[in-house]
């Protein structure tokens, strides 16, 4: 195609960005059986475990931190596919797409929407674990909730980026076992990574889930920010911004 | 805005030289040629699956796989200049169930002409496009809970918001009763005559054609005729579109025919 008239610019447009996480929130309100579900399940999960843990208190320690990081991940995935996967099947997505609507702004909208819930998922997940399940953390629980929110973001990019190869709801649920449980296993919840085979071993170290659990257990046993907990901060963001990007990619503009 | 007066008036909407479109193995539009005039109301009609949905894709520019020329309001189809100025209505209503009629009009408007400072001229179009589609009452109902007639109404009055220049419809009609039909048709015509619109709108409903400044009658991929519904009749000697249309099949048949024979 020809380009005698500049492109608009591909920055992100704050106004459409937050355009679109209004609407992804106004749509969410109008289901206020999901925003239940995805707020309390997370707390639900963690009173459970602290009386299946009840005379361990040092076990509900360590599983309760790790999952504070893994529940944002998996609910934000699992909303995020099916919300992207309908906003692909429902045609909505080619009209945003044939509008001066840029892909930046799209996918930013969804990860402030569901960024914004995340927030709050977390926030009561924490708060409830830390002051009313006694979760011995050392450091800072605002540490715990900055991993959480990471996590939310990862877990919003993954869940966009495999609804692209999602043709329905069926399959879009099923890429969870696939592309979750392996993270679980390998994430060091039930045994730290390091007693592993050396293969699962190395295959944990490049999945993002097992810096998440890391930070989180970073800021149990330590008062300060560690080196460590700087650099898995650091690997699970940067994994996020990658997945969103190949996620963005995903978005065509001219379909077959 | 751009300066129109300095544009020639002859320059058609739509002008397209050898348009080819391939959709996996098949070839759904084989070297086509035909222009949309300005102003005006062009029907597409033909049967399903002769490529009427395609050939509207490529002009919005979502068509895949796009070969030939294709022009639009002076661009070529799909340039990014484009996107505020055409409006598209896909053939299933595509519009998000769980939020109201206006909240859907308020969204879409919100990425046409985005910003604070036009809050008061989008709700001002907002308003405009759902009284236009006739749904004035049902602005705070859900989509996903209206009938069928009237989520496609609510996607039409997405397309109608921002007043743009062309207006692709891809079957605006299909179940909807007499009464609404008309009225929409009153709609399309008041469009082209008091908003200068240029309207692409497809069916596969001949008596619709009547009601169309021009028509393209499509048959497997291919343009039967480019002409007024009057030439088109006097043409074949028949008494409506739909004759005429058969006509036309029937000739190209026997012209296939023929050349089978003579090989």
């Amino acid at each position: 195609m020809s380009t005698t008239t500049p492109a608009p610019a591909r920055a992100l447009n704050a106004s459409r960005t937050t355009a679109t996480a209004a609407r992804v929130l106004r749509q969410l309100r109008h289901d206020p059986r999901t925003i239940a579900l995805m707020v309390l399940i997370p707390c639900v999960m963690l009173f459970l475990l602290r009386y299946v843990f009840d005379g361990s208190a040092r076990t509900f320690d360590n599983i309760g931190a790790s999952l504070l990081g893994i529940f944002p991940l998996i609910t934000m995935f699992l909303v995020t596919s099916i919300a992207t996967l309908r906003e692909r099947t429902s045609g909505t997505l080619e009209r945003l797409l044939a509008m001066p609507l840029g892909k930046g702004d799209l996918i930013a909208g969804y990860a402030l929407a569901f960024g914004t819930l995340a927030i709050v998922q977390s926030a009561l997940a924490t708060g409830l674990a830390v002051w009313f399940l006694g979760l011995d953390v050392t450091g800072s629980p605002w540490l715990l909730l900055l991993i959480a929110l990471l996590d939310a973001l990862l877990g919003t990019a993954l869940g966009l980026f495999v609804s692209a190869f999602a043709a329905s709801e069926f399959q879009a649920v099923q890429f969870m076992p696939a592309v979750i449980f392996p993270q679980l296993l390998l994430c060091g919840l039930f045994t730290p990574r390091e007693n592993m085979h050396p293969a699962l071993e190395a295959i944990s170290d490049v999945l993002p889930m097992s810096y998440a659990v890391d930070g989180m257990n970073e800021v149990l046993k330590h008062t300060d920010m560690t080196a460590a907990f700087i650099r898995d901060t650091a690997i699970v963001a940067g994994c996020a911004l990658l997945v969103l990007t190949l996620g963005a990619a995903t978005l065509r503009r001219r379909t077959q | 805005m751009m300066n129109y007066s300095s544009r020639p008036p002859e320059e058609p909407a739509v002008h397209a030289q050898d348009l080819t479109v391939v959709r996996g193995p098949r070839t759904v539009l084989r070297g086509l040629d035909f222009t949309v005039p300005r102003g005006q109301i062009t029907g597409l009609l033909g049967p399903s699956g002769c490529g009427k949905s395609t050939l509207m894709r490529a002009v919005v520019g979502t068509q895949a796989k796009v070969t030939g020329t294709l022009d639009v309001l002076g661009s070529p189809a799909g340039h990014p200049t484009l996107r505020t100025r055409i409006g598209y209505v896909t053939q299933a209503p595509s519009v998000y169930d769980d939020l109201t009629v206006r909240q859907n009009l308020d969204y879409f408007a919100a990425i046409l002409d985005p910003g604070r400072a036009a809050a008061d001229r989008r709700h001002e179009n907002v308003t405009r496009a759902i009284a236009d589609v006739d749904l004035t009452t049902h602005a705070d109902a859900l989509a996903g809970n209206l009938s069928g007639g009237q989520r496609s109404r609510v996607s039409l009055a997405v397309a109608l918001l921002g007043a743009p220049e062309l207006l692709v419809l891809d079957e605006p009609t299909v179940g909807l009763d007499p009464v609404l039909r008309r009225d929409l048709w009153q709609l399309f015509h008041t469009l082209a005559t008091e908003r200068g619109a240029t309207l692409l709108i497809s069916s596969h409903v001949m008596d619709e054609a009547e009601r169309c400044h021009r028509l393209l009658l499509m048959r497997a991929g291919g343009i039967l005729a480019d002409d007024t519904p009057d030439a088109l009749r006097t043409r074949t000697g028949s008494d409506t579109v739909e004759a005429a249309f058969l006509h036309l099949v029937d000739e190209a048949i026997a012209a296939g025919r023929t050349k089978e024979t003579t090989r």
